[in-house]
């Protein structure tokens, strides 16, 4: 380290966040660096000769050429350890809580404070003895990060293929500094705390990719009925502005079936980071009934902050989501908007005087965004006891004019399993969520069908389909009444459309700040879906034995089916059980009527 | 204002002048962003600012324009400190020009304080979310996109449309709950004509609010570089009134597209590869750094209010103006050609208009306990007879059931009487969600399907029509 620092370079040039600098001998790629007088943090990116390359994580205003740029020997990395969660950091984990402390509300640069509380005492339970095997993942203890995360492992580095503990605590109280164990290997003793760094660019190892399919329950009906993500699976939401995207975040952040959830805000506003650390410490989690925000990490690069950060930040996030999953935990990662960080990546590819590819954008766009979202997956993680854990990506793509034939959006396409298309019109309209039924699509649906099928309804996947297939119909339909007139119809085409309108406005829809349907169980959901195509059914009865729709659309059970959304969940069986009872008797004296005449 | 004396360094070694920017070598220790002052033979001082800087060169941005300057002739003057600006409350009531300068022929000003007009960003850990309604007394802005202290919520407009008179009614009208709180209107105008101009001016005397104005003005003759500036002024001034003096300010800034036409100048003079139409790729990450500089913080009680106005070219949403600034804002008033030609003041389309922080700004101690429901009934009245009149259309009214009537009726309604009112008629929110439930109370009751049974029968006015 000593003989590194000792190596300074000169700045030469400054272009915005991009720094050009010379006797630079034998610095790597990636390599962090202190720029300037006023010692801010910034990566290598490019090498040639003694010169170097490097964006710059903060604002560079005031850097002058002739200022010395000190090297540090070690890739941009993350903290790891307990006392992440509950917290908000900036693109480079740098803790925006202390740095208001330090330096009042607006970001001060050049102050790097600890990422984690180096005085904070963590409760550690062993978990192995003295002389007992390890190897790398294995875990030594737990400590009890908080109510929502009581058993964070403390576990066996990663370059340790096989060792056997020579030291380990008792039970106790240690901050993350104190030595918890100690390993020995072939050919090293190696001493192990509570803390680790990872390099934010370098995926963590796993042990193997598994193809298990359950779905990441989310509690919004036409993701978990229509468009499913699986756990460990990745999920693109493209629209224009104002259609839903950060809202639709922030409820999966909310009530997805995740234990852990990290939300990467890169290059948005800074009032929806206010919202998120105002509300989730209020926000129960539905099983435990805790605050949702002890099970939240946020990342905050909002769209005034330095770009160079913003390019960091979903790494950043993303290393911290593999921390958890190696654990053994579910995780889901949240980025809005991968866009932002597409055009951080454009920026500084410019400021290199890089040739541009399509918009401007760099060759390597598109290997960058599968790069990013290989990182997702459902695994068996490093460690002897063969513990899965997964990491969920969920990218917010915002197209320019809403126009998703971009590069960002079509590169996410090609990568992604499921795709969540938010559709302006809709949006207008205030149907939301405002994902377009007819574009969009879940690759993981199949598979996932089976378990649903299985598991909660055996009717759920037959269910879906029949949805699935109406709303197409109504579009073919829509067609007819476009050209010709809604007279044109018979009277079952008419049921169609009407059949097809409820699915929309009464099943799809989903308002994000209704109290009784923000969240939606999947019970409430199944159920929604079994009215609605009994409705359907004893219709079709009725309009074949002659009854015109007319009459079925204002009968009481046919209306009140629209007031389902307003019914808690926990009301819904009774509520279900009533409608269910209305729906047939009033059908019945219906069929008798025209059996009469 | 600085511990330090300054050192300034000058420079004649110009040596390239293209469009706006300057082009200085052999300079050495000269820092990024720094502010520059240029002395040439025409006696005009200008002032600049440092894009670029290595030891072979440094590029210069000037905000007065090059026109005039020739290499042999020109000083540069490098300062080694940014752009900074003083700021004071007694600055309010008072006007200035586009470079900060007073231009109403009043005492000179002490400041209190001297601030770098970038700013900083707000920590997000600090920022309170925006909860308290304003009330614009503008239905189609209180009951459909409600307004929000600390909110920024631009108008979307074209050429020729009444953005101007919307502006300074809202200017005029603004007004919170609560009374006790000291107030402050902060505009910048960026490039536009002296009649508008003078239109402001005129409005803002005649409703008493000049005194408790400071206005930034940049014409359409002015130095259009200048515009870069303009905004950070008016913004630097707003942030230190609002979060060191505890005002409640309201800035408005008119016409953001002249500064993206500046954005696009500059970057077009340093041969920068284009983005969308021309304009720079920075330019979101650019606009944000104006937009996010509204909000509130935690244990301030003052909060910046910004309401930018901008014309969409050729009334298209997807240009690159709008649709960034769309993406940043937290929601937008659009101004419609269509309903302004159809004679309705104030010509706002309610459906592709959005307010982001309406749900926290509404509700039973806010406005009322109705307003959330009230508010997507009517959304959902009005998007489904819009719908229907585009059917219309095309296969004329005969086939349309009795339900689409009243529909189509209803959407014809909501803009004569609901979006529709005086340019002086202010009225209250209560008064605004009153008028709605008129309009709904010509629908048979199972058609307001998103409000609630308790909420209709404590509001639902026993309908005159019928049906
Ligand atoms: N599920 C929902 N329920 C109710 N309202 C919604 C829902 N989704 C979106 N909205 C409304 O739409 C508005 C815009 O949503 P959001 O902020 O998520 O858009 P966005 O796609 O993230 O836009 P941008 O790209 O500009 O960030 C919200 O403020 C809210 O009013
Ligand atoms: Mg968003």
């Amino acid at each position: 380290m000593q003989k590194l620092e000792s190596q300074v370079g000169v700045i030469e040039k400054v272009v915005g966040p991009v720094v050009f600098a010379k006797n630079m001998t034998g610095s790597s790629m990636y390599e962090v660096v202190k720029v300037g007088k006023l010692n801010l943090i910034g990566e290598i990116i490019k090498i040639s000769g003694d010169h170097v390359v490097i964006q710059v994580y903060e604002e560079t205003t005031g850097l002058a050429p002739g200022e010395p740029v000190f090297r540090t020997g070690a890739p941009l990395s993350v903290t790891l350890g307990p006392g992440l969660l509950n917290q908000i950091f900036d693109g480079i984990q740098r803790p925006l809580e202390i740095l208001e402390r330090e330096s009042g509300f607006f970001i001060k640069r050049g102050k790097y404070p600890d990422v984690l509380s180096k005085s904070k005492k963590w409760h550690f339970i062993p978990t192995k003895k003295i002389n007992d095997y390890v190897q790398a993942g294995d875990i030594l203890g737990f400590v009890n990060e908080n109510p929502l995360l009581e058993k964070h492992g403390i576990m066996v580095p990663t370059n340790v293929k096989m060792g056997v503990i020579s030291k380990i605590v008792d039970e106790g109280d240690y901050v993350i500094e104190d030595e918890v164990a100690e390993i020995k290997t072939d050919d090293k003793l190696i001493k192990v705390n509570m803390i680790t760094k990872w390099p934010i660019r370098k995926p963590r190892p796993i042990k193997r990719r598994i193809d298990i399919f359950l779905p990441l329950i989310t509690g919004q009906r036409i993701i978990d009925g229509l468009f499913p993500i699986a756990k460990g699976g990745t999920a693109a939401i493209p629209g224009g502005f104002g259609t839903g995207k950060t809202v639709m975040q922030h409820q999966l952040s909310q009530w997805a079936d995740a234990k852990v959830i990290v939300y990467v805000g890169c290059g948005e506003r800074g009032n929806e980071m206010a919202e998120v650390l105002e509300r989730f410490p209020q926000l129960k989690d539905p099983s435990s009934g805790l605050p949702l925000m002890y099970r939240t990490i946020l990342i905050a690069n909002v769209s005034n902050m330095p770009i160079a950060a913003r390019e960091a930040s979903i790494y950043t996030g993303m290393t911290l989501a593999e921390y958890y999953r190696d654990m053994g935990y579910d995780v889901a990662l949240m980025a809005d908007s991968t866009s932002r960080w597409a055009e951080a990546l454009r920026e500084i590819s410019s400021r290199l005087e890089e040739m541009p590819g399509e918009e401007g954008y760099p060759a390597y766009l598109s290997s960058r965004i599968s790069e990013f979202y290989e990182r997702a997956g459902c695994c068996e993680v490093l460690g002897s006891d063969g513990r899965y854990g997964s990491v969920s990506v969920i990218g917010a793509v915002s197209p320019p004019g809403a126009d998703f034939s971009e590069p960002v959006t079509q590169s996410t396409l090609r990568v992604v399993k499921v795709f969540w298309a938010l559709d302006t019109a809709l949006a207008q309209k205030r149907h939301f969520p405002s994902i377009n039924w007819l574009t969009s699509y879940s690759l993981y649906k199949d598979d996932l069908n089976s378990w649903f099928d299985t598991n909660f309804a055996s009717d759920w996947s037959a269910l879906t389909k029949e949805f699935m297939q109406i709303l197409q119909q109504e579009e073919e339909l829509n067609e007819i009444v476009r050209l010709v007139g809604p007279d044109a119809l018979s009277e079952s085409q008419k049921l169609v459309m009407e059949y097809a309108k409820k699915i929309r406005e009464d099943y799809l829809m989903q308002h994000a700040y209704s109290l009784t349907d923000s969240y939606c169980s999947l019970k409430k959901n199944y159920k929604m879906m079994k009215l609605l195509s009994y409705y359907y059914t004893k219709s079709k009865e009725l309009i074949n034995s002659g009854v015109p729709l007319s009459k079925i659309s204002s009968l009481k059970s046919t209306r009140d089916l629209s007031r389902m959304q307003m019914v808690s969940n926990e009301e819904f069986d009774q509520f279900y059980i009533k409608m269910e009872e209305l729906l047939r008797m009033e059908m019945a004296s219906l069929m008798e009527e025209i059996n009469l005449e | 204002m600085s511990k330090h004396p300054t050192i300034t360094k000058d420079f004649s070694t110009v040596t390239a002048i293209s469009g706006p920017l300057l082009f200085v070598q052999k300079t050495q220790n000269i820092s990024y962003g720094e502010y520059v002052e240029l002395l040439s033979s025409d006696g005009v001082l200008r002032r600049g600012q440092v894009l670029e800087t290595s030891f072979e060169m440094a590029i210069i941005q000037v905000f007065e324009g090059t026109s005039g300057l020739n290499l042999k002739d020109t000083v540069v003057r490098f300062t080694g400190e940014p752009i900074s600006l003083p700021v004071s409350s007694d600055a309010i009531g008072r006007t200035f020009d586009g470079s900060g300068k007073i231009i109403d022929g009043g005492p000179p000003i002490i400041p209190k304080e001297k601030l770098d007009v970038n700013g900083s960003p707000i920590n997000p850990k600090s920022r309170a979310y925006p909860t308290d309604f304003i009330q614009t007394g503008i239905s189609a802005i209180d009951g459909m996109n409600t307004l929000s202290r600390g909110q920024k919520l631009p108008l979307f407009s074209g050429n020729g449309l009444p953005h101007n008179d919307i502006a300074a009614q809202i200017a005029r009208q603004a007004k919170t709950k609560r009374t006790e709180e000291k107030f402050l209107l902060v505009f910048a105008a960026l490039g536009i004509t002296a009649d508008e101009a003078r239109f402001f001016r005129k409005s803002f005397e005649e409703s008493g609010t000049l005194n408790r104005s400071i206005l930034f003005m940049n014409l359409a003759d002015d130095p259009p570089i200048e515009r870069i500036l303009v905004p950070r002024l008016a913004l630097t001034t707003a942030e230190y009134l609002a979060f060191e003096e505890d005002y409640h300010v309201l800035v408005i800034i008119t016409d953001m597209t002249n500064y993206c036409e500046a954005l696009r100048e500059i970057s077009a003079a340093k041969e920068e590869v284009p983005g969308r139409r021309g304009y720079p790729g920075y330019m979101y990450t650019d606009l944000a750094t104006i937009y996010e500089r509204a909000g509130r913080i935690h244990g301030k009680k003052g909060s910046i209010t910004q309401m930018p106005i901008l014309t969409m070219p050729n009334d298209d949403i997807t240009h690159p103006i709008p649709d960034l600034t769309g993406y940043i804002t937290e929601g937008q008033i659009i101004v419609d050609r269509g309903l302004h030609r159809r004679g309705i003041y104030p010509p706002i389309d309610v459906l592709p208009s959005l307010s982001r922080l309406m749900k926290e700004a509404i509700g039973s101690n806010k406005t009322r306990d109705d307003h959330r429901e009230v508010s997507d009934q009517l959304y959902y009245t009005y998007a489904e007879g819009r719908s229907l009149r585009d059917l219309v259309a095309v296969i004329g009214e005969e086939a349309l059931s009795e339900r689409d009537h009243l529909y189509l009726h209803a959407a014809e309604m909501f803009e004569r009487e609901f979006v529709s009112q005086g340019r002086y008629e202010e009225r209250s929110v209560e008064e605004t969600l009153d008028i709605g439930w008129r309009l709904l109370s010509n629908f048979p009751e199972s058609e307001l399907k998103r409000i609630s049974p308790s909420t209709i029968k404590k509001y639902l006015p026993k309908s005159t029509l019928g049906v």
